[in-house]
């Protein structure tokens, strides 16, 4: 039986029909079609799937859909500033952060919260933002390197 | 953090180059930025339906029935998929290269040989139905005594867990359950070592864990053929191997992937596309077939535990020479590409190191759990776990350091290696005096001066007496002097070396035969006899 | 109740490609009209980086810049066979089958070229950012954009290539192993500094210092990513990961990550790495691979460290605290064994 579902997505107005009792990633990637959301693990261990929900990071495998009725939800596909990257997205990029690809977009999500909040953020800061996001490629290293470098990239915008 | 020494081997190597050695950008970084690189799930179909599998619960188990009617009934199910519906329902996956027997069942129908093998095969209009089917199945077994050790799965009278392989042993060459290396007499060298040593180590299984699960959407196509979209690391290897099992055409498969989220060597074996393009058409529509991280840590195949021992002979001056492995790849309830790693793992016996007597016997022993398949370092992860391990507690035996021991006793250019082969194009010294200089391990000065090259440097002249290895090749050809090789990449193509035009240049082709040692036979069968004949 | 410290070694190579050889891989490349290249495969990226090193080598064996060339995989009907991407082939064999490919392409690239400017191919060089010129005459040049147009247009000639790189099947002697397992090797030399706390039996790893011998780094950033998450992999193997934690009892074995263990961003250590370059006679430019090797050495290097450390030997991976505390606890206490450095 599905019911309708409303929510701003990446600050678009956006409606879908889902089964009662359906995740948030299911609806995100089947019905609305934002692809940018990954699954990992269906069991909310991993990160992989990780979305802004108000600006909280959650794991949307297993957030319910109809508990975010109405609130703002943010993923990887609306980073980009029109044609512009997020400094994330530039910042992974000259870091080399990102091998597979695969837990980016969960990665990128979970760093935006932290910077959203916290504009200054020191190693373990980022750390801790990014503790709940497994990466099976990289080692971390660059991709904690690549959001300390986007926090001064950003700093330096805002000065 | 990186940093490179371009001193060294210079003389080897025209760094004349535009494109290569420049830290150009990934090609695909900016899809994986912007969430837009084409996982093979990111494909949607109106009519998607969803395969799930129903699995054994027991190690080892006689299936005595099944009763699906309940299941083909409910809400949501459009087709059940039986043992009875899999037109090539036993393979190996080695099979496209002729090596080792078809062994294994995409469904089982007598027997169940691990805990998650699969039985049944469920395709519905959503995951949730077709699990809720799922539990309307009944299925009934007679549990068997299972084994899960290998030494004990070797042992007179343990359960036989593969019906292939009765004894519970891969068969190489129609005639040994192990793959052998013999190379010089390790008996009578132990007889002479003054330090012998015989330890035990054991590698865990491990899982591949990829952030992307194993998965495939097979989806009929306009022209009566399929797509596959899949996550494997080997296209055409799933490809034949699916066209096997479904006994249909090669090229009516097409599969689309190469974009692929982690695999680590666990997405070889092929474990959904058989399936799914099975049940695309049985019921002519889009399937995926699509592992939960739960499928995929207990029944996606891990790594292989391994255990090792290795006997080893030294001079109290701190020269190996013997050294003897024994060891077992618990290969799980099925041979996959385990049986391969053996002869993969006699071929990284003894290490990088000159030992003048070898011998290696290796075993691919089934067990009655998940089976194991190929991971990052396959064949050698373990071995080199054992060998360094091994390294260590031998210089503390002879009271030498550590990194001289190992510098003593690695191999350089020209030395014959135990498969008979000249060693070449060495550079385990090189390494570790690299590595000692920026970790501030102290060296002494012999050792900082010793050199891959033919020649050696310092702790070799005159070794050539304590290295005889009787009966091996004294008079070996070596590599052309200690005039360093120096290859040049001109772009007018007939300067370059081409390994296309040719067969590999005369410095990889294997030496002359060499006198063989006393007990083997010459003439042996050809490995490829086990292959039989190549692939066309 | 004490931390120790101690440091251990592992030296180890790695044999390039699929054991024994016999697994081929084929590349097509080919010009469209404009003079852009596109290198079809059917390779695989993994996130090792495929797509990335066969366009680099594509590239410098046509003598175009790199932004000319894109590497179209993986697909069955365009794409010609490989292997597959495992066994650390795909830079040997996919680069070299690209290579061969590549060469073939310039050959009719540098034929069509000669043909407009009236020389000799013999005569010509590529100056590596999209023009091809007369040796010791560069004014004397056409663009690649031009030759192309020329060629498919006037000429009715297909700037294309095809390649094939296959390493013969090795025999192997079922009585004396012998074979040819493979034509090169990798190289690397790891020293793991590790922390013990003998009080819960926690190994932290403090630092790695290691030296990876690769023939030719293709692209550096890239053989940085492989050998820094490799080390990473390599340190969850030796003190996190098992499926089955009683192994060859069955029990226990974990159902997701929060039982299945890894080390997160919270337990990574510095790395310097150093890079040598031995070129592989049959390697791309001399490269070999360092994608499976990097995990390798860590695992006994961190198990001697530990010895080293405080004076016990754990040959059973992973190395837990269970572990480590029982074996002090066999031992009589932790004692640091060998010089300290």
């Amino acid at each position: 039986m599905k019911t309708p579902i409303q929510f701003q997505l990446n600050g678009e107005d956006v409606a879908a029909f889902a089964e009662s009792g359906a995740n948030l990633l299911d609806v995100l990637r089947e019905a609305v079609g934002d692809l940018s959301v990954k699954g990992g693990c269906w069991q909310g261990t991993c990160g992989t799937c990780t979305v802004l929900v108000e600006g909280v990071p959650r794991v949307s495998c297993v957030t319910l859909a109809e508990t975010c009725a109405g609130k703002s939800i943010e993923t990887a596909a609306g980073l980009r500033r029109g044609a512009d990257l997020h400094p994330l997205q530039a910042a992974f990029m000259e870091r080399f952060a990102a091998q597979c690809g695969y837990c980016t977009p969960g990665m990128l999500m979970a760093a935006k919260a932290l910077l959203d909040r916290n504009p200054n953020p020191t190693r373990e800061n980022v750390v801790d933002a990014i503790c709940g996001n497994i990466c099976r490629c990289t080692g971390y290293e660059p991709i904690i390197q690549a959001v300390l470098d986007a926090a001064r990239a950003d700093d330096r915008r805002r000065a | 953090m990186l940093e490179f020494r371009k001193d060294i081997f210079a003389d080897e190597r025209d760094d004349n180059l535009k494109e290569i050695g420049q830290p150009t950008q990934r090609q695909d970084m900016l899809g994986h930025v912007t969430g837009t690189s084409p996982y093979y799930d990111d494909h949607r179909f109106a009519n998607l339906l969803h395969l799930k599998i129903l699995r054994s619960p027991h190690a080892h188990a006689r299936i005595r029935s099944i009763d699906d009617a309940a299941a083909a009934r409910a809400p949501g199910v459009k087709r059940i998929i039986r043992a009875a519906d899999v037109p090539v329902n036993l393979n190996t996956l080695l099979s496209l290269i002729q090596f080792g027997k078809d062994d294994e069942p995409s469904l089982a129908s007598d027997f169940v040989r691990y805990r998650g093998e699969p039985i049944l095969g469920i395709v519905a209009t959503s995951e949730r139905a077709a699990l809720e089917a799922m539990a309307l199945v009944r299925v009934s077994y007679d549990q068997l005594p299972a084994v899960f050790d290998v030494e004990e799965a070797l042992k007179p009278g343990a359960p036989s867990v593969n019906a292939t392989y009765p004894k519970n042993t891969f068969e190489y060459y129609g005639k040994y359950d192990h793959q052998k290396l013999r190379f010089g007499d390790v008996e009578e060298a132990f007889k002479q070592a003054d330090v012998v040593m015989e330890e035990r180590y054991q590698m865990s299984p491990i899982e591949h864990a990829p952030t992307e699960t194993n998965g495939s959407i097979a989806v009929p196509d306009t022209n009566g053929r399929f797509i596959v979209y899949t996550s494997t690391q080997a296209l055409f290897f799933s490809l034949d191997t699916s066209a096997k099992i479904n006994a249909v055409p090669s090229n009516q498969l097409h599969f689309i992937g190469g974009t692929v989220g982690g695999g680590f060597g666990g997405k070889v074996d092929t474990m959904t596309e058989p399936l799914s393009i099975l049940a695309a058409r049985l019921t002519g529509a889009p399937v995926r077939y699509r592992f939960s991280r739960h499928e995929e840590m207990q029944f996606g195949s891990p790594r292989g535990a391994e255990r090792i021992y290795i006997k080893d002979g030294a001079t109290k001056d701190g020269r190996i020479v013997a050294r003897k492995v024994r060891a077992y790849f618990d290969s799980g309830a099925y041979t996959r590409l385990s049986s391969y790693a053996v002869v993969k793992c006699v071929a990284h016996v003894p290490g990088p190191y000159t030992i003048p007597n070898v011998c290696a016997d290796v075993f691919c022993v089934f067990t009655n759990r998940t089976p194991a398949t190929a991971m990052r370092g396959f064949g050698v992860t373990a071995l080199d776990f054992a060998i360094e391990c091994q390294m260590d507690k031998l210089a503390v035996a002879v009271g030498m350091d550590p990194l001289e021991f190992r510098l003593l006793n690695a191999y350089r250019d020209g030395d014959m290696k135990a498969h008979r082969r000249e060693a070449k194009n060495c550079a385990l010294i090189e390494c570790a005096q690299v590595a000692a200089e920026k970790a501030n391990w102290p060296l002494r000065e012999e050792f900082r001066r010793m050199s891959s090259r033919a020649g050696g440097g310092p702790g070799r002249t005159g070794a050539s007496a304590d290295r005889a290895r009787a009966p091996a090749p004294v008079a070996a050809p070596r590599v052309a002097a200690a005039a360093p090789q120096r290859v040049t990449y001109d772009r007018a193509p007939t300067a370059a070396p081409s390994p296309v035009a040719s067969p590999p240049p005369p410095r990889s082709a294997p030496p002359p035969p060499a006198p063989t040692p006393a007990g083997s036979t010459h003439g042996a069968p050809r490995f490829s006899s086990v292959f039989g004949t190549r692939r066309r | 109740m004490a931390k120790y410290r101690g440091r251990g070694v592992a030296t180890i190579n790695y044999p390039i490609g699929m054991n024994l050889g016999g697994d081929p891989s084929q590349a097509l490349v080919h010009s469209n009209p404009t003079g852009k290249f596109t290198v079809a495969l059917s390779s695989i990226d993994l996130g090792q980086g495929m797509k990335s090193v066969t366009r680099q080598i594509c590239a410098e064996t046509l003598g175009v810049p790199v932004e000319d060339v894109y590497v179209d995989t993986a697909d069955s009907d365009t794409g010609p066979h490989c292997m597959g991407s495992f066994a650390s082939r795909g830079t040997h064999r996919v680069g070299n089958a690209v290579m061969a490919a590549a060469r073939e392409a310039r050959a009719v690239m540098m034929d069509a070229a000669a043909e407009e400017l009236e020389v000799d191919p013999g005569d010509l060089e590529t100056d590596g950012k999209g023009a091809i010129r007369v040796k010791g005459a560069p004014h004397r040049s056409i663009s690649v954009r031009d030759v192309a147009i020329a060629a498919q247009f006037r000429q009715g000639k297909t700037i294309s290539g095809r390649g094939i790189f296959l390493v013969p099947l090795s025999d192997v002697d079922p009585e004396t192993g012998e074979m040819s397992p493979a034509t090169c090797y990798a190289h690397a030399c790891l020293i793991a500094e590790v922390e013990v706390d003998d009080e819960t039996g926690d190994v932290a790893v403090l630092k790695m210092t290691s030296a990876y011998e690769i023939g030719r780094a293709i692209n550096p950033k890239l053989v940085e990513q492989q050998l820094v998450g490799g080390s990473w992999m390599g340190m969850s193997h030796a003190l996190y990961e098992t499926p089955e934690p009683y192994y060859p009892n069955t029990r226990e074995g974990a159902q997701d990550f929060n039982e299945y263990l890894m080390p997160g961003p919270g337990d990574i250590c510095p790395h310097d790495i150093l890079v040598l370059e031995r070129p592989a006679p049959d390697g791309p430019f001399g490269a070999k691979g360092p994608g499976e090797m990097c995990a390798n050495p860590v695992l006994p290097a961190v198990a001697n460290a530990i010895f080293n450390a405080v004076g016990v030997r754990i040959d059973e991976l992973p190395i837990t605290p269970e572990k480590v505390l029982r074996a002090l606890k066999a031992r009589g206490g932790a004692a640091g064994h060998g010089r300290a450095r």
